[in-house]
């Protein structure tokens, strides 16, 4: 009876812990923002919050200089997007932009040596002029998306010619002739290895599909869309949970996943952020697409593109909410039409939220 | 007292080959193999076999494969015929229903058809395996318990695959045959109507499933119980009460003032587990033909409790004009 009775709870203790070996260790760090009992917080397992600050280190920034001097587009040829700012200022930002995207390549990877800064032989450097563009526009017109941190070129490169998380149109898993691949019932990738619809940035990324699924009346009002649609759209909503680390409540109210007046105003900001991507990828990415060299492309021949994960890369904020764009004020607006408007308005750095505290401000909404 | 904890049995049922009472109204005898096995009788009777099929469970049988078959190679062909990803995948694959384009005509087979009629065939199957249910309870001379519990069961199937996609007029209403696709088609589900915690129905459903749980729980242990006592003869217990029923009936009253008889716990739970699947039923079939949203349906009828703010008040930014 005794053996009995240790076999079983040896068995009972080892089925214990080969059930529970693939858990994270307890206690959880907890963080909550919604009223208590609605659940709204999250919880985090510390080892994990280490590594993801382990990785969204900000390099230092390299010193200021004055903008004063002559311009760059006085000095070299065909500047055409950075063209306002002192030589000063453009050669630092250079520097910058090395530093983030081609360390290993340095300025080679976008200019030939021997042929003069201006020549735009590699696609790298029209890349990068599209690039450039991509980023002041996200910091002078998304700042509900952005505000408060604003976006560098090392906010998605991190050291990498291309950032690490990009996506291309996907065509879908090989099916047998004569099937009809129904773009989903596979491991999703995007979806959190979830079974819903492998692709949902086309859609929504790249296309402007309505993302909205739950009913607004209580009755049948005969409106409304299928079971399908809504699958792809919760196929959307894993990817961006999986791209900031954060669950379901981070933005909803998870009783009422539809209603905004139950949601946290992270949600309002990630609205934002589905239009700004979309506006990347559609009006600076995709025209890139001519003249991009084929190992740039994807399978059905399109450009990488943006999705949350390009920028935020398992973080609730890109970086940690770290303002990398205080210290490359250059990279906060477009060049304006007249240059030297363009000039005074840099030198006054009128950047939204800027002096207010980041880290703290893990809820707010741009205020427009 | 450990053996009272044990999963296996303490006494192998275990005898001589018997093929059953001769039964009236069937021209076929029980068939099959009839062999005795030891690790059987560790969990139940230690005879296995024979068996009765008849025309109706052959069919039935023939049906289910079909289904079962065409369900299979459609996965098998949605991974290119690969052995390898077919068994990586496979919790993953799905025979998916037709898209909403189709409404409720028959879509070509390799974008829904064989969905349909993979769903004719396990409903056949279904029906006519009930039918044997029925048929086999009458031929023993039993009441029909089991045929209408089970019906239940068809009734909420036939809800989430037949009546409530016709209903909307969509097939594309209907859940996929797939491990991991119907269990996300269910979250969705919940998600697209508003969350389903606020339909009473499921609400009910929830509450006899869980009751289900709880009084098999403790009518298998109030019956193991007393066993020594002789009140596994549960039905002689029901009209002649011995000491081992007595004993387990005194446990409950004491326990908590109230005592189910050794013939009403089989009725609770027979009932419970019947009014998991129609409660179940009613309510998937009121979503999306009646209510929309079952939170807003909630709020309209003061089924949801209001919490305080917290932080700034969020506005839907299409409402406000948003951004562009």
């Amino acid at each position: 009876m005794k053996t009995l009775t240790t076999k079983l709870l040896t068995t009972v203790g080892l089925g214990t812990a080969l059930l529970l070996g693939g858990c994270e260790m307890p206690p959880p760090e907890s963080s909550q923002w919604g009223y208590r009992g609605t659940g709204m917080e999250g919880l985090y397992d510390p080892d994990r919050l280490q590594d993801v600050a382990d990785k969204n280190v900000v390099p230092d920034a390299i010193p200021a200089v004055p903008a004063v001097g002559p311009k760059a587009s006085d000095i070299y040829k065909n500047v055409q997007v950075l063209g306002d700012l002192s030589v000063g200022e453009f050669t630092r930002l250079m520097v910058a932009v090395t530093q983030w995207v081609s360390p290993e390549e340095g300025c080679n990877y976008c200019h030939v040596a021997g042929e003069g800064f201006e020549a735009d032989t590699l696609y790298t450097k029209k890349v990068a002029r599209v690039m450039i563009q991509m980023t002041q526009n996200a910091n002078e017109n998304w700042d509900q998306h952005v505000g408060g941190a604003g976006v560098t070129c090392y906010t998605c490169h991190r050291g990498k010619n291309v950032p690490e998380y990009v996506w291309n149109i996907n065509p879908g898993h090989k099916v047998a002739s004569g099937m009809k691949n129904q773009m989903q019932n596979v491991s999703s990738v995007a979806a959190g290895l979830s079974s819903l619809p492998v692709d949902p940035f086309t859609p929504y990324l790249l296309d402007d599909r309505n993302g909205r699924h739950a009913g607004t009346t209580a009755l049948r009002d005969g409106g409304g869309v299928s079971m399908k649609e809504s699958e792809w759209g919760y196929s959307l909503m894993m990817h961006f949970s999986d791209s900031l680390g954060v669950n379901c409540t981070y933005c909803h109210n998870s009783r009422a996943f539809f209603s905004w007046d139950e949601s946290a105003p992270t949600r309002v900001r990630a609205w934002h952020g589905i239009r700004m991507v979309r506006e990347m990828n559609n009006e600076y990415v995709e025209p890139t697409t001519d003249w991009l060299p084929p190992h740039r492309l994807g399978v059905l021949g399109d450009a990488q593109k943006v999705n949350c994960e390009t920028c935020h890369q398992g973080a609730y904020k890109p970086l940690l909410g770290a303002n990398m764009i205080k210290d490359y004020p250059n990279l906060a607006r477009l060049a304006a039409a007249e240059p030297e408007a363009t000039l005074d308005e840099s030198m006054d750095m009128d950047m939204p939220e800027s002096q207010g505290d980041v880290s703290a401000d893990m809820t707010t909404g741009g205020d427009q | 007292m450990i053996e009272y904890q044990n999963i296996f049995t303490q006494v192998q049922v275990s005898a001589p080959d018997y093929a059953g009472v001769p039964v009236e109204n069937t021209d076929d005898d029980r068939s099959g193999i009839l062999t005795h096995s030891y690790w059987a009788g560790k969990i139940g009777d230690a005879q296995i076999g024979p068996i009765y099929l008849g025309p109706v469970g052959v069919a039935a049988f023939c049906m289910g494969t079909l289904a079962f078959l065409i369900i299979g190679m459609n996965m098998f062909a949605s991974v290119n015929w690969d052995p390898i990803e077919f068994i990586r995948q496979l919790p993953w694959l799905a025979l998916e229903p037709p898209g909403p384009q189709y409404g409720l005509s028959f879509p070509p087979l390799n974008d829904g058809g064989w969905w349909l009629i993979a769903g004719a065939f396990l409903t056949m199957s279904i029906m006519l395996w009930w039918y044997r249910t029925f048929a086999l309870a009458q031929n023993l001379g039993m009441g029909n318990h089991m045929a209408w519990a089970f019906a239940a069961a068809i009734w909420l199937y036939l809800v989430l695959g037949f009546i409530r996609p016709i209903l909307m007029g969509s097939w594309a209403e209907a859940v996929p045959f797939g491990i991991f696709p119907h269990l996300d088609w269910t979250a969705a589900f919940s998600l697209r109507y508003g969350n389903l915690f606020y339909n009473p129905f499921h609400m009910w459903s929830i509450f006899f499933l869980y009751g289900s749980a709880v009084l098999f729980a403790m009518h298998g242990a109030t019956i193991l119980a007393t066993s020594r006592y002789g009140a596994d003869r549960e039905i002689d217990q029901i009209t002649d009460r011995g000491t081992g029923a007595e004993r387990g009936a005194l446990f409950w009253r004491w326990t908590m003032g109230f005592n189910a008889s050794m013939e009403s716990i089989h009725k609770w739970a027979w009932w419970f587990g019947v009014l998991t699947c129609v409660t179940g039923g009613i309510g998937i079939i009121l979503t999306g033909t009646v209510v929309e949203n079952w939170y807003l349906w909630g709020m309209k009828h003061g089924l949801v409790p209001i919490y305080p703010m917290v932080g700034e008040a969020v506005v839907d930014p299409l409402m406000t004009g948003g951004a562009q």
